[in-house]
């Protein structure tokens, strides 16, 4: 358009400097409106969708270390009981128990129960002033063992059968797969939960994602008489949506932060108060770390990427659609005649 | 540039409202589309800016047979076109000059490269005064100037314009029209869709005239 006819000269230096400042355009804004109700009612959701993501996420976490923490204690012992007998001499016994036990790599010390701690294990169920001399009461042997290289307890147990008839050997196995069972299960539950939300919030997403398009079908129209190509479209949806994204699932994230490290400070401030034993005897620590914290950040992002993600497959599919109906006079539901 | 050749279309199960139009649209031509409301002028518009596919008939555009070209060419080829709608289709939320710069931002482009192009373009249309305004509060003959402003920005090939004097006062209509002859001048095939015969009337240009479906061409 070189030869269009140029514009008027103003007359006066005043009316030119008037003019220049009528030329100067605004910063660019978005092709899609800002944000609206519908906007603000996606925001929440998915804030509580991440907020519900990253308390589940610490929650395992935390159910995770506690019985870590708890198996560890457990595996760094083990027990050898010797059931009395009539013809064995106890004290001999748990002695060569110890000895046997203390033969073995991977031990590193051995403890004989005396009657004293032993009367006090009994004194919940049979009270106190126990004499274990009237009673036929079994001896433990305490071994501790070196967690980073245990021994070998199928041929510890075999050896100590082969000596003393009445010893068994307790290497809280039991204990310790129950524990793994359970954290397992608790993992499992958490990422069931997980799953759930993440599938409650993709199916939001795809309704307003929807419903925006539906809302804004005029802009999709005037956009694709301007010769905008799917892919631009969606992605003009996509920037919307990750920006509502993004402010969503951080504020639900660091909501779910706060009610960790509130609870934690309260935890550490509120030491040996019934409360506070309380919730630590039910929960264990509420610290979940830095790796935790990291998590529940890791959760934000994935929650912005689903979500973004989401909104440009459903915009691509419904954009595909609306070209569809358009462009064929078949379908007489989208058109405008003329 | 654009040719139909026994092109036809119905909607759904209806009558075929368009009956074996056989025409050229060839480069650098001026021509009105004519004809009673409800003959079918914004359908054919639509048909020769590939929004919409004929039921029967062949449709060249750019030498291309539509029916062959993959759905996701199809904007390459619309943007060498340039629509103009009746009911101008602005952004409200966009100004004046956003409205006008949308097929250039669509197409990618940074907005230092064209800021210039726009606002000369604006001027060109008698713009100048009101490009951060909002479409709202623009006047019938200033938003139908700022759609058309928004189909030339590009230097469309073709532009199409479905009765883009239908809003306005005679004087802006003979305003519009030497803005669409000038145009042409530039090189651009132009169609007009209008039942104005009083603007026909002022420019001695090819006729096309609907009726019934079936299309006469008076040269």
């Amino acid at each position: 358009m070189s030869d269009r006819p140029a514009p008027t000269q103003a007359g006066s230096g005043q009316a030119n400097a008037a003019r220049r400042r009528e030329m100067q355009v605004r910063p660019t804004g978005p092709i899609l409106p800002p944000s609206n109700i519908q906007g603000n009612a996606l925001m929440v959701v998915i804030a509580i969708m991440a907020f519900l993501a990253c308390l589940t996420l610490g929650g395992v976490s935390m159910v995770r270390a506690t019985a870590s923490s708890w198996q560890s204690q457990i595996s760094r012992e083990v027990t050898i009981q010797i059931k009395p007998d009539e013809k064995l001499d106890m004290e001999k016994s748990l002695a060569r128990a110890r000895d046997i036990a203390l033969t073995f790599v991977g031990t590193k010390e051995g403890r004989i129960l005396d009657d004293e701690a032993t009367a006090r294990l009994l004194e919940p169920w049979l009270g106190a002033g126990l004499k274990l001399d009237e009673l036929p009461v079994p001896r433990l042997v305490v071994i501790t063992i070196d967690e980073s290289n245990p021994p070998d307890f199928t041929a510890m147990r075999a050896m100590l059968q082969d000596e003393i008839p009445q010893a068994s050997l307790d290497d809280h196995r039991t204990w310790v797969d129950r524990l793994v069972s359970m954290a397992d299960t608790t993992v499992l539950i958490g990422m069931g939960v997980l799953g759930l939300v993440f599938t409650a919030m993709v199916l939001t997403v795809v309704f307003a994602t929807r419903g925006a398009l539906s809302g804004n079908r005029h802009i999709v129209e005037v956009l694709h008489f301007v010769g905008a190509e799917g892919r631009f479209v969606a992605s003009e949806f996509q920037k919307h949506f990750l920006k509502i994204s993004l402010k969503g699932s951080a504020a639900g994230g660091l909501a779910a932060a706060s009610v960790f490290a509130g609870l934690s400070l309260w935890q550490r401030h509120a030491v040996a108060t019934p409360e506070s034993d309380q919730a630590t005897a039910l929960f264990g620590q509420f610290t979940i770390g830095f790796s935790g914290y990291m998590g529940v950040f890791a959760t934000m992002i994935v929650i912005a990427l689903i979500t973004t993600l989401t909104a440009r497959f459903t915009v691509m599919r419904t954009i595909a659609e609306i070209d569809s109906i358009r462009s064929d006079p078949a379908r007489i539901d989208g058109l405008a005649n003329g | 540039m654009i040719h139909f050749e026994n092109v036809g279309l119905r909607y759904g199960m209806g009558p075929e409202i368009l009956k074996d139009l056989t025409f050229t649209i060839p480069k650098g031509s001026f021509q009105f589309l004519t004809g009673p409301s409800g003959a079918g002028k914004t359908t054919l518009l639509r048909l020769m800016f590939l929004s919409l596919k004929p039921t029967r008939g062949l449709i060249r555009s750019f030498e291309r047979d539509i029916s062959r070209i993959p759905v996701t060419e199809l904007p390459m080829l619309r943007r060498r076109i340039g629509i103009v709608f009746q009911d101008f289709r602005l952004l409200d939320h966009l100004t004046t000059y956003e409205n006008v710069a949308l097929p250039l931002r669509v197409r990618g482009k940074e907005e230092a490269s064209y800021r210039k192009d726009v606002i000369e373009l604006l001027k060109w249309v008698g713009l100048g005064e009101r490009i951060n305004v909002l479409p709202p509060v623009l006047s019938g003959g200033e938003k139908q100037r700022t759609a058309i402003a928004r189909a030339l920005i590009d230097r469309p090939e073709v532009l199409l314009a479905d009765e883009p004097t239908g809003n306005v006062d005679p004087p802006m209509a003979r305003r519009l029209l030497n803005l669409f002859l000038e145009l042409n001048r530039l090189g651009t095939a132009v169609v007009i869709a209008t039942h104005d015969l009083g603007l026909m009337d002022q420019v001695n240009a090819r006729r096309m005239i609907l009726t019934d479906g079936r299309l006469d061409l008076y040269e």
